[in-house]
């Protein structure tokens, strides 16, 4: 059936479809539908819902409705995921599958509390103390925004790992048509049975299983360094550093089901666009106005924006003239790109634009890409 | 027959001896416990979750207590155990945890669980201090009292918690001195089974041996002493004149009640939001 849906709207709707019973969350702009949607619906289909007192009750409420065995989700924005890191690290150590939606808003701080941003990627990815993975997705559409947020609770359930949706504010309120898919695919985490370690595993790329609480198995949790049995050991240098390359390992060795990306425009082009989310809706415009003056030009967008396949991107982008990466912020996930683009072989340029509400227009974009190209491409120095 | 301490069915015997400094009140926390589940007839704590935050307090059930336990972030135990809770009704949820932890920088999560009255039970071990870190003032430190922090004397004033839980919806508040043990015990059996419904407190006055007993140049067994003094039963507190209750710490039942729950109340919510609220 086709629906009308707000970004926020279909993370929900996605959520349920994803089987997610629990949720817990704290009012703040431009996140709030979700809540209210959740607030509506769940009481009906028998699930929780219940708004806690601030972001870092809500985040760590989710992390203990998880850890009994409910599919649990929260969703905040930047203020609120600022709040929320310490608990999503948390999450990442004891390895409770949560769903955290950060609906970006313009900060720092408050910023501008109901304008569109781009601006916390780097934070999803790296915003907690620590060596830590967790796996972010950002989507372009509402009907993506239903897909990823399904993806997003598999992935947690899957590899017991918190995931992050990201997605801007021009989605989240942005009202677009949704045709909910017929099949969800919907993955659970799976319960220990025997007697396995709950917190470790033979195969790194798969996350150990989880007794179920209440079950007599005397489980033990700690956000502290831990054997695979859940006692703690904060003294000894192998304990921590399997455990940590473990957490990691699972997240990495995974980077084939993880990276998700659209690839679009001419196979090797001499302008190569690397975006994501709402922004990359103004590249395609920009990539189609290219072609059409007989530039080649592409565009990479990125659904999942941690973890990132470095080579794949290098892969499918091949040797452009230009390598443009447009975002709402300040130039962050140019950052990765110039790891794959050398700066000093290619021209790697940021567009970028945050603030006021005003999205990166594709006329812009192709008036950048032509004066490059025009200047010869390839970095002078 | 060899005689066995009524406490080591209800801990990891591979976790003993416990890191606990010798003389630390903590153990006869855990022997309360211990005692009050026995005499329930609870023999097994399978059904039991237990939920602590960062501090020493926090280590009784983490490792030490043969159960499910979860060993949080400092200050969460409280959300932690609510979502445990409410994904779960089942499980029968125990929060224990320090008066850093639960009444500073979880506090608002605490007014929050007793507003709401939470189906759970939180025991907060007052040792007057942020033990773990090294005996810094924390917010039930009483004034003059000499930290690592307050060289020169605490001049804020402490909270008293458990008057302010008591002005809250909470089905259930008590305090009890580490020498009130007996009736620590009877007080943990009746948050457990006659008042088993929303939120639960037991405020425990359990001085830090380390950093407030021998900080002061006292003796573990002076400092018991002394506390058995100070310690006056609710009824006599308050008919003593103002100025003789400064120093003494009103110990009792403060509460009990069996209002309905979070739960309870959820449960008529949701029986409302299927008959469709405003016809949504
Ligand atoms: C966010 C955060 N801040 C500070 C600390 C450091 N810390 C660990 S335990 C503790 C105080 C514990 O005091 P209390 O809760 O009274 O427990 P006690 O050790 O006295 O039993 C602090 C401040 C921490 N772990 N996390
Ligand atoms: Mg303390």
């Amino acid at each position: 059936m086709r629906k009308l849906l707000s970004g926020n709207e279909a993370i929900a709707e996605g959520a349920l479809a994803a089987g997610c019973s629990f949720f817990a969350g704290y009012p703040i702009t431009p996140s709030s539908e979700i809540m209210h949607y959740m607030a509506r619906e769940l009481p009906k289909r028998g699930g929780v819902f219940i708004q806690a007192e601030d972001e870092l009750a809500a985040v760590n409420i989710v992390i203990g409705a998880s850890l009994a065995g409910a599919k649990a989700m929260t969703a905040t924005s930047g203020p609120g995921f600022s709040l929320m890191q310490e608990g999503i690290g948390y999450a990442v150590m004891v390895e409770a599958p949560i769903v955290v939606v950060d609906v970006m808003r313009v900060g720092p701080a408050t910023g501008q509390a109901t304008k569109p941003a781009q601006g916390d990627i780097m934070q999803a990815r790296w915003g907690r103390h620590g060596d830590q993975y967790i796996v972010s997705l950002a989507p372009s559409t509402p009907q993506e925004a239903f897909e990823l947020t399904i993806e997003a609770f598999n992935i947690a359930e899957e590899l017991r790992v918190p995931v992050i949706l990201l997605i801007d504010e021009f989605i989240a309120h942005g009202r677009e048509v949704v045709v909910p898919p017929k099949l969800v695919t919907k993955y659970r985490r799976t319960v220990m049975e025997g007697g396995e370690e709950p917190f470790n595993s033979m195969n790194p790329r798969i996350a150990p299983p989880l007794p179920e609480l209440g079950s007599g198995k005397y489980l033990l949790i700690t956000g502290s360094t831990h054997d695979g049995w859940g006692y703690r050991d904060v003294h000894n240098f192998e304990t921590h550093f399997n455990l940590v390359k473990r957490l990691r390992d699972k997240i990495m060795l995974n980077l084939d089901r993880l990276f998700m990306y659209e690839a679009y425009g001419n196979e090797d082009p001499d302008v190569l666009f690397i975006s994501y989310g709402s922004t990359a809706r103004s590249v395609k415009e920009a990539v189609n106005e290219l072609r059409s003056r007989g530039v080649k030009a592409k565009l990479i967008r990125l659904k999942t924006l941690w973890p990132i396949d470095l080579e794949l991107i290098k892969r499918l982008g091949g040797d452009p003239k230009v390598v443009i990466v447009p975002e709402q912020n300040l130039g962050q996930l140019i950052m990765d790109v110039e790891r794959i683009y050398n700066p000093f072989e290619y021209r790697v340029i940021g567009c970028n634009k945050v603030g006021g509400g005003i999205p990166i227009y594709s006329n812009e974009l192709v008036e950048e890409a032509l004066k490059v190209l025009g200047s010869g491409g390839k970095a002078s120095n | 027959m060899e005689a066995r301490h009524p406490t080591r069915d209800y801990v990891r015997e591979e976790v003993l001896p416990t890191t606990f400094c010798p003389g630390c009140y903590n153990g006869i926390v855990m022997n309360a416990m211990a005692l009050a589940f026995k005499e329930l007839g609870i023999y097994d704590l399978r059904s039991y979750v237990f939920v602590s935050g960062i501090g020493c307090a926090s280590w009784i059930p983490n490792p030490y207590l043969k159960a499910d336990s979860i060993h949080t972030l400092h200050g969460r135990a409280i959300p932690v155990a609510t979502g445990i809770k409410l994904a779960k009704p089942s499980l029968n949820v125990i929060v224990i945890a320090g008066d850093g932890d639960l009444a500073s920088i979880g506090g608002n999560h605490l007014i929050h669980a007793a507003r709401r009255n939470m189906d759970i039970l939180v025991i907060m071990v007052n040792n007057l201090v942020y033990a773990m870190t090294r005996g810094q003032q924390s917010p039930t430190t009483p004034q003059g009292f000499i930290t690592i922090t307050t060289p020169y004397g605490n001049f804020e004033k402490p909270f008293d918690i458990s008057r302010i839980i008591v002005e809250t919806n909470a089905n259930y508040v008590a305090r009890w001195c580490i020498v009130n043990f007996p009736q620590l015990k009877e007080s943990i059996k009746e948050a457990l089974a006659k008042y088993n419904r929303g939120f639960r407190f037991i405020e425990i006055w359990a001085p830090c041996i380390t950093y407030v007993v021998r900080y002061e140049g006292k003796t573990a067994g002076g400092a018991l002493k002394e506390m058995s003094k100070k310690c006056v039963p609710l009824s006599d507190y308050e008919k003593l004149p103002m100025e003789k209750r400064d120093g003494c710490i009103a110990v009792g039942v403060f509460k009990k009640e069996l209002k309905p729950s979070f739960i309870d109340l959820y449960k008529s919510y949701v029986e409302k939001a299927v008959g469709g609220v405003n016809g949504i």
